[in-house]
C-alpha cells in the first residue's frame, strides 16, 4: 500500500513538476548473428529488456504495452491467382508487391487491437493488417486497403511458410518493467539483416521506442555453395554435372559385374 | 537427420531423398529409363519448387545415364555416328528448352506447361506402351507370332533425302528424322527435368528402325549429353541447380539403379513393358487431376528478387 501511495505520489509529482512524463527503453538481444548451417531446423532468439525512466528518479506507470516488429530484408514478390480456363487451373492474374520484408515477425503481450485503437495502430504500422505492403497496380505503387484479396492472400501465404507472423503473446513481463521476447526465426528464413522495431505503449499510447538489429547469414559450406551458384553460374554448372559424371563412374565401376 | 538444401532454400530429411533416389534408381534400373520423368514430380511433392526440381534432376540424370552408356560402351552395343547424330540436334534442342524454360518462368506459366506437358507426354506414351504390352501378351497366349509389324517395311520416313549410312546399327536413313528427334528429346529434356529416354527409345525404333542391340546404349549418351549441357545451361541462366540435392539423389540413384536392373534381367519383356506403361499413365493422370481439380489455394507466390 506505502508503494503504491508511493508510486501516485510520483506520479502526481511528475505531472506536476516535469513537462512530460517518459520512459527509456533498454534492450539485449541474445545473439545478432543467426547461423544457417547445414543442419539449420530454425532458432529462436531472445531480446531482454526493461522500461527505466528517463531521468534519474523519474517515475513509471503502472502497466505497459509492448508490441516489437522484426522484419527481414525487402525483396519483390510476385503473387499470382489461378483461374479456371477451358476446365484447367491456370495462373491469371497477378500482383507485384514491392520492398516487402521477406521476415515479418509482429510479437506482442496482448493482441494488437487491445493495446492501441485502429487509428494508432494503422500510424505505427502495428500488425500484419496495418504493415504497409507496396504493391505495384498498373503504373502505381501503393498500398491497397487491408482486405484486399491479394494482400489477404499474400499474407495468408507468408503466414503459411513461417516466414510472417503474428504472436500475442511473445512478449512476457517477467516483472511490470522487465520484458523478454521470443523472436523465432524459421529454417527458411532469407540471409540479410534484420531489423527490429520496439515499441512501448502505456494506456494505449505510444511512449518509448527503440531498435536493435540481427543478421541471418548463411556460413560454411551452404554459403559457399548459394555464393558460387549465383556468382559463377557457369562454374558451378560444370561443377555439378561434372560431379554427375564422376559418381556415375564410380558406380558403373563398384557394381561392375563382367 | 535434416539438411538444408543451399539452392531450394529448405531443409529436407536427408534420408527421404536419399530414399527417393534409391526408389527412382531401381524403377530406372529395372525398366533400362533415366526415371526423370518420376524423380522431378516427387521433388515437387515434398515442396521444392518445380524450376528447382527440374534444373536439379538433369545432372541426376546425366549421373544414371553415365553408368548405363559406360555399361554398352564396354558391350560395344553404342551406335557412335548415329549417337553423334542426335547429339548435334539434341544440345540445339536443349539450349531452345532452356531458353524458353527462362521466358515461361517469367510469364508465370512455367508451372502450367510442366504440368500440361507431363499429362499430355505420360497418358500418350503410357496408353501407348500398355496397349502394346497387352496386344502381344494376347499374341502370345494364341501362340502366334510375336510381332506383327515387319522390321523391313518402309514408312515416309525413308522416302526423306540426305541418307546416312549407320554401320554398327545396320541401317540407312535421312539425317532429317534423325535431327528431328534429338531436338525434340533435348528440348523436351530441359523444360520438363526428363531424360527422354522412354520417349526415344520407341522414336528410334519406330522411325528409325535401330535394332534393340544398339538402341538403349545409343540413347543413353544422347540423355547423358543432353542432360550434362541441361545442367550447365540450368546453372548458368537460372541459378536453379542445387548441387546439394542433386549430390544426394545421384548417390541414391547410382546404388538404386543396380538393384533395379538385377530385378528387371529376371522378368519378361512384355510383363515389365506393362508395368512401366502403368507407372506412367499413372503418373500421367495424376498431373492431370492437379490441373482438373480446383487447388485448395488459388493463390501462389514467387520471389521476383530482392531490392
Amino acid at each position: 500500500m506505502a508503494r503504491r501511495a508511493f508510486i501516485a505520489g510520483m506520479l502526481l509529482a511528475a505531472c506536476t513538476a516535469l513537462p512530460a512524463q517518459a520512459e527509456r527503453l533498454v534492450v539485449s538481444l541474445s545473439n545478432h548473428r543467426v547461423a544457417v548451417t547445414s543442419n539449420f531446423t530454425g532458432a529462436d532468439l531472445v531480446l531482454f529488456g526493461t522500461i527505466e525512466p528517463d531521468r534519474p528518479r523519474g517515475a513509471l506507470r503502472n502497466a505497459y504495452d509492448l508490441v516489437v516488429t522484426v522484419k527481414g530484408p525487402p525483396h519483390r514478390l510476385r503473387t499470382r491467382r489461378k483461374d479456371r480456363v477451358l476446365g484447367i487451373w491456370v495462373n491469371v492474374e497477378s500482383r507485384e508487391f514491392i520492398n516487402v520484408p521477406s521476415y515479418l515477425g509482429v510479437l506482442s503481450n496482448r493482441p494488437v487491437p487491445a493495446i492501441a485503437n485502429p487509428e494508432i495502430a494503422r500510424r505505427l504500422q502495428l500488425g500484419l493488417k496495418n504493415v504497409i505492403l507496396t504493391q505495384r497496380v498498373g503504373a502505381d505503387f501503393a498500398d491497397t486497403v487491408p482486405d484486399d484479396a491479394f494482400r489477404v492472400a499474400f499474407i495468408k501465404l507468408e503466414t503459411q511458410y513461417g516466414l510472417y507472423r503474428e504472436s500475442p503473446d511473445a512478449v512476457t513481463f517477467l516483472t511490470p518493467t522487465v520484458f523478454r521476447v521470443a523472436i523465432p526465426i524459421p529454417a527458411n528464413a532469407p540471409t540479410g539483416s534484420y531489423s527490429i522495431d520496439v515499441q512501448l505503449f502505456a494506456e494505449g499510447a505510444s511512449v518509448a521506442r527503440t531498435n536493435s538489429a540481427l543478421e541471418v547469414v548463411k556460413t560454411g559450406f551452404e554459403q559457399y555453395v548459394a555464393d558460387a551458384a549465383r556468382d559463377h553460374g557457369l562454374l558451378y554448372g560444370l561443377f555439378a554435372s561434372l560431379m554427375a559424371l564422376v559418381i556415375g563412374w564410380i558406380g558403373s565401376v563398384v557394381f561392375r559385374r563382367d | 537427420m535434416h539438411i538444408y538444401l543451399p539452392i531450394a532454400d529448405l531443409p529436407v530429411n536427408i534420408f527421404l531423398v536419399l530414399g527417393m533416389g534409391l526408389a527412382v534408381g531401381f524403377i530406372s534400373g529395372m525398366f533400362g529409363i533415366g526415371g526423370g520423368f518420376l524423380m522431378t514430380p516427387l521433388l515437387i511433392f515434398i515442396g521444392i519448387s518445380p524450376a528447382v526440381a527440374v534444373a536439379s534432376v538433369t545432372s541426376h540424370i546425366a549421373a544414371s545415364s553415365f553408368t548405363g552408356a559406360i555399361n554398352y560402351w564396354r558391350k560395344r552395343a553404342i551406335d557412335i555416328p548415329l549417337a553423334m547424330m542426335l547429339l548435334s540436334s539434341g544440345i540445339l534442342g536443349t539450349a531452345t528448352g532452356v531458353w524458353l524454360f527462362t521466358l515461361l518462368r517469367e510469364l508465370d506459366q512455367l508451372d502450367l506447361v510442366i504440368g500440361l506437358s507431363y499429362v499430355t507426354l505420360l497418358t500418350t506414351v503410357g496408353a501407348l506402351m500398355i496397349n502394346e504390352s497387352v496386344q502381344a501378351e494376347l499374341r502370345t497366349r494364341r501362340g502366334k507370332p510375336a510381332t506383327l509389324r515387319r522390321p523391313g517395311s518402309h514408312t515416309f520416313v525413308h522416302g526423306l533425302p540426305f541418307k546416312l549410312r549407320f554401320k554398327r546399327s545396320k541401317i540407312y536413313v535421312s539425317a532429317i528424322p534423325v535431327w528431328a528427334i534429338g531436338f525434340s528429346i533435348g528440348f523436351i529434356g530441359a523444360i520438363l527435368g526428363i531424360g527422354g529416354g522412354f520417349l526415344l527409345v520407341p522414336m528410334l525404333i519406330y522411325f528409325l528402325r535401330v535394332p534393340t542391340a544398339t538402341v538403349i546404349g545409343t540413347s543413353m549418351v544422347l540423355t547423358l549429353v543432353t542432360m550434362a549441357s541441361a545442367t550447365v545451361m540450368h546453372a548458368a541462366t537460372n541459378h536453379l541447380v542445387d548441387a546439394v540435392l542433386a549430390l544426394i539423389l545421384i548417390v541414391g540413384g547410382v546404388i538404386g539403379a543396380q538393384f533395379g536392373a538385377r530385378t528387371g534381367q529376371k522378368m519378361r519383356g512384355e510383363r515389365l513393358r506393362l508395368l512401366l506403361g502403368l507407372l506412367v499413365f499413372a503418373v500421367g493422370l495424376r498431373f492431370a487431376y492437379e490441373l482438373v481439380v480446383q487447388p485448395d489455394e488459388l493463390y501462389s507466390i514467387r520471389l521476383v528478387g530482392s531490392e
